[in-house]
Formats: structure tokens, sequence, C-alpha cells
């Protein structure tokens, strides 16, 4: 049975990843554009050095903001979709009792705040010509440790939550659940240090409209994922109970 | 609690095994955060490839899907 969720996982996953991608296309893409016109005219009026000016493209604009975008976006989505698939048939049955759809739903509305929101107020998407270049290795480390613990402290609320919710009943238990990943998260991201490396002259409008461009995808793609998910398990599920792997 | 009745009739589903479930999470976990490794953080600060190919290529979904990318 594991095995038959993941496939569905990986290609809804897919579908999900079109549908993002189409939203990046349209909300995303001329905020890239803009950033990089805006990094071309910096590098024009600093001229320093012309090593760097004549960088040959390793791979075009129109590539990059097509068949790269696509397959970005959507190998991530597919893999995300398997991940989640698995996360699924681990929790199916095992953690809170609102059916597959229900079931869905939730994991996918945890994901989105665990893996992207709640990392990305520490660490936000940023468009190019935002970041130094020297701080790179750092930023990633910070990052991927960000979204670590963000992970960790979900596992952490959830067995707790599971005790809460037992002594207090599903809705205070529930609350106490999400408070403790908040307040666990609130800490690592007060304690983290912050990157201030917009350049000067940077459009602030620019930075929000790209931010929200990067949530949107997100929210496209989780909503999908969650919703076409749930009803593609559900019918799986009903149609081989009890399973036979 | 009356609609969370309606909710689950005919939807008691069973867990499935973990025995069922080790395996596939290991292989297939793996495989699938090697990929997000790629689009998300290959030849950026770490590299597994030479050269700048792969960050380029897929350099705007790194930017828009939130990961550092230079």
């Amino acid at each position: 049975m594991t095995g038959r969720l993941l496939v569905r996982g990986m290609l809804v996953g897919l579908i999900a990843g079109l549908l993002a991608f189409g939203f990046a296309k349209i909300f995303g893409e001329p905020q890239i554009d803009s950033a990089i016109a805006f990094e071309e005219s910096m590098s024009h009026s600093h001229s320093h050095g012309d090593a760097e000016e004549e960088e040959p493209e390793l791979v075009s604009r129109e590539v990059q903001s097509t068949f790269g975008l696509l397959t970005g976006v959507v190998a991530y989505s597919a893999s995300l979709g398997g991940i989640f698939a698995l996360v699924f048939a681990f929790s199916l049955g095992r953690i809170g009792n609102v059916g597959p759809r229900g079931l869905s739903a939730l994991l996918a509305l945890s994901a989105f705040v665990v893996l992207f929101l709640v990392p990305g107020m520490v660490y936000p998407a940023n468009p190019p010509s935002v970041g130094d270049p020297d701080t790179i290795g750092k930023r990633t480390q910070l990052f991927f440790l960000m979204l670590l613990v963000s992970v960790a402290a979900a596992v952490i609320a959830i067995s707790a939550g599971r005790k809460f919710i037992a002594s207090s009943g599903l809705w205070n238990g529930a609350i106490k659940g999400v408070a403790l990943y908040l307040v666990i998260v609130s800490i690592a991201g007060f304690l983290f240090p912050t990157f201030n490396e917009a350049p000067d002259g940077f459009s602030a409008l620019l930075l929000w409209k790209f931010r929200v461009a990067a949530v949107g995808i997100q929210v496209v793609m989780w909503t999908a994922l969650g919703l076409i998910f749930g009803a593609v398990a559900e019918r799986l599920l009903l149609a081989n109970k009890p399973y036979n792997a | 609690m009356a609609y969370s009745a309606s909710t689950q009739t005919d939807i008691s589903i069973p867990a499935i095994p973990l025995g069922d479930i080790l395996p596939w999470a290991i292989f297939g976990g793996l495989l699938l955060m090697l990929a997000i490794y790629f689009v998300g953080a290959e030849q950026g600060a770490v590299a597994v490839f030479k050269g700048m190919y792969v960050h380029e290529f897929v350099h705007d979904g790194r930017h828009l899907l939130g990961f550092p990318c230079h």
C-alpha cells in the first residue's frame, strides 16, 4: 500500500508543480527580471573590473525562465509529493481521526507552515542581487538548520500534543501542541543571526512583490497537493480495505 | 461534535504496518531528498558536480522556492 501511495503522491506532486509553475511564471518571473535589471544597472554604474561584466551566459534567461523554472518547480513539487505520501502513510490511523481527505489537508497545511512559512520568516526568499555571494555558505547552512529546527519542533509538538489531547481534550490539547511548536521556533528565530544584504537603492516594493510571489507558489502547490492527494488516496484506500500491500 | 461523526462514516481506515512503510521511506525518501538538494542547493554553497550548469538551469526556481541562491 505504501508504494502505491508513494507513486500517487509523486504524480499529484507533479500536477501541483505544474500549477505552481503557472503561478510562478505569471507572478514571480516579472520580479526576477526586474531584480536582474537592477543588478545589471548597478554593475554598469560601478564597473568594478571588466572580467565580471562580459561573463558568458551558461544558460540563457529565456531557458532559465521557462524550462529551468519548470524543471525546478516540478522536480521540487513531485519530490515533496512523494515524501508527503510517505508521511501520510505513516500518519494514517496513527494521528488524528479525520479520514484520508481530512488528514491529507491537515498534513499539507502543516507542511506549508513547517517547511516553508516558518523557516521563511527567519530566512525569506530573496530575488537576484539581494544577498552577498561571500555569505552564501553561512546563509545556506543556517537556512537548512532553521528548516531542521522547524521539523524537529513539529515532531516534538505532535508527540507532546497527543499527550495534551489525552489529558485536556482535543481543542485545548491541540492548542497546547501548536503553542509548543511556536514557542520553540520563535526562540530559534530570535537566536539565529539575520542577514541585511539588500543593496542600497533596491526597491522595497520589488522585494515585497517577490516574496509574496514566493509565498503564493507554495500556497498553490500545497493546496493542490493536499486536496487532490486526499481525494486520490481515499479512493485507493477504500477500494483496497483491508490492505494486502 | 455532531459533524465529526458524519465525516467518519465508513472511513475507519486502519494504520499501514511499519514494516510496509519502512523500506519505501528509506529508499524513496532518500532519493526524493536528493532531488530536492539538486534543485535547492547544488553548486551553491556545496557542489557534487563541477561547474555552474545545474545552478544556472534551476536558477529562477531556486530563488522563487526560497532557497539561498548566491
